[in-house]
């Protein structure tokens, strides 16, 4: 395929192959616990509000990721406590953060005097444009991701699992809960650079989301998302090369197309074991 | 014999009526105490206030001669309805084995100890068997085992309850209660339930709550102090009685 050929020849599609393979350790990592602890819409705040923080670094001439990640740590921990605080008005509140901080993005943007940046590549994601300085980043946070994972296995498990138990075993549950949101923003920042922030919630959530249909631990969700992230990257970016569709795009639409095949597949299979059993029980 | 749990004239309420309206209690040590009363009566109020996940408004309450949120991990907790998503990826060992948390460092894994002590109480629950299968795959009262093993390998000296034997069928109810009375030999046990007549058959004492509390001992229940508890209720209590 004209893309495999491509890939040998330009230095640019190796960075975004790089790039897309290493996102997707960190989406099936912290993603398998967003889709079991289903926060895909704190996670779905965390990514939208990064805009802010994006803006203002590009407003004082910094660096827009070093910015996004400071935005998203910064924007986890307010997510958390609000969630931690005020459980009643959880979502109002998120949704609120959620549009101020790209409110706060776009008018920063907008002021900045010289050249605009394309705002669409912030939303979108850019993946052709990864350079080796961003692929060093991405291995930096990938370490710290899985290191932090090694060591908090079993106490982000038990925060994902049933905080109120956690808590009563003085297991210190704001720490480790705030610890996993964190870890959520640093995803997200993995994942702006691929697909762009509007579209990381899908990166996030779709790859896990597809292993839990198949398997049913913790660990080996990880393993078979990250697998998955990978496929769909891999997949997504060859697809739109031909063509040239926005890789982002393609890439969320090929996991997004993969994830409701999987859940009708799974569906139809639950049903046809169930009517067996019934069937068995009749006779 | 001393006293394990001290509950002092303790007040509360969920930003409107009053739940609890000036309870006292004390339980002693190795006691089997059920704690009943109609629904939305402050039975699990209570008890939450005993494992220092809710504060009194007015009052206090000891654990163990010491504030509950400091004495929660010598107690064995069996939620009512569990927080958790059912379709967790976790086998019954890992869940069992969340018991044995906090008990050594902030960060890492868990001891062979840890596993032996996860195993004695799958073993106690007869859940041994049940250990590498999903926690979604299991039956109500399978499930029910499974985590009175969680809080058994915490190795308390109180267990608490919190209606063990709502969602599962007689037969369940009945070897989850023998089992309980086993336990009792070891520690201290407080179930809540609303079902008067069947624990009565179990527990040494019953103390009945509706907002403020009575206690009697199992054999001075009668039809009357139950139709004073549960005044409108009185048909269908007489029903479970009988």
């Amino acid at each position: 395929m004209e893309f495999f050929s491509a890939l040998a020849d330009h230095a640019f599609l190796q960075y975004a192959l790089v790039g897309g393979l290493l996102a997707s350790i960190g989406c099936g990592v912290i993603g398998s616990y967003v889709v079991v602890k289903r926060i895909g819409f704190l996670a779905g705040g965390i990514s939208h509000s990064v805009l802010g923080g994006m803006g203002i670094a590009f407003f004082f001439g910094l660096s827009p990721l070093g910015g996004a990640l400071v935005a998203a740590i910064a924007s986890a921990l307010l997510i958390g406590w609000v969630r931690l605080t005020w459980r009643e008005q959880e979502d109002t509140l998120i949704g609120t953060l959620w549009a101020v901080g790209m409110a706060i993005g776009i008018l920063f943007i907008a002021k900045t005097p010289g050249y605009s940046v394309n705002l669409l590549s912030y939303l979108f994601g850019n993946i052709l444009m990864i350079n080796p300085d961003a692929i060093w980043m991405m291995v930096g946070m990938d370490l710290v991701i899985l290191l932090t994972v090694l060591f908090c296995y079993q106490q982000f498990l038990a925060v994902s699992f049933d905080e109120e138990f956690a808590r009563l075993r003085g297991v210190p549950v704001t720490f480790f809960y705030l610890l996993l949101l964190c870890m959520v923003a640093v995803t997200v920042v993995l994942l702006i650079q691929v697909v762009g922030l509007i579209l990381v919630i899908a990166l996030l959530t779709l790859p896990a989301a597809i292993a839990s249909h198949y398997v049913h631990s913790m660990g080996k969700m990880m393993l078979l998302a990250t697998l998955l992230g990978m496929t769909f990257t891999l997949v997504g970016l060859a697809l739109s090369y031909g063509p040239d569709l926005p890789a982002g795009a393609t890439i969320i639409l090929v996991a997004g197309v993969t994830y409701i095949f999987s859940l009708f597949a799974t569906t139809l299979q639950k049903r046809k074991v169930m009517r067996r059993q019934l069937q068995q029980a009749m006779k | 014999m001393s006293s394990v749990v001290s509950v002092n004239d303790v007040t509360f309420s969920y930003s409107g009526p009053k739940v609890l309206d000036r309870v006292s209690l004390e339980i002693q040590e190795r006691e089997f105490l059920g704690l009943v009363g109609p629904n939305a009566g402050g039975k699990s109020t209570l008890l939450k206030m005993m494992l220092g996940l809710l504060k009194p408004l007015a009052g206090e309450v000891r654990v163990l001669g010491r504030r509950p949120e400091q004495s929660c991990r010598q107690v064995g907790y069996v939620p009512q309805y569990p927080l958790f998503n059912r379709e967790f990826p976790i086998s019954v060992e890992q869940t069992v084995l969340m018991g044995r948390l906090g008990t050594a460092g902030l960060f890492g894994g868990y001891s062979g100890r840890d596993r032996a002590i996860a195993r004695q109480a799958m073993i106690e629950t007869e859940t041994h068997e049940l250990a590498g299968r999903q926690l979604c795959t299991l039956s109500g009262g399978q499930l029910q085992r499974v985590l009175m093993a969680r809080a058994l390998a915490c190795e308390p000296q109180i267990l608490m309850l919190d209606e063990p034997t709502a969602n599962i069928d007689m037969r369940v109810e009945t070897e989850i209660f023998d089992l309980l009375k086993k336990l009792n030999s070891r520690m201290t046990i407080i179930v809540v339930s609303h079902d008067v007549g069947f624990i009565s058959g179990y527990v040494g004492r019953v103390a009945c709550l509706n907002q403020t509390l009575v206690c009697h001992p199992t054999a001075a229940i009668d039809g009357d102090t139950i139709r004073g508890l549960y005044e409108a209720d009185v048909k269908m209590v007489e029903h479970h009685h009988h």
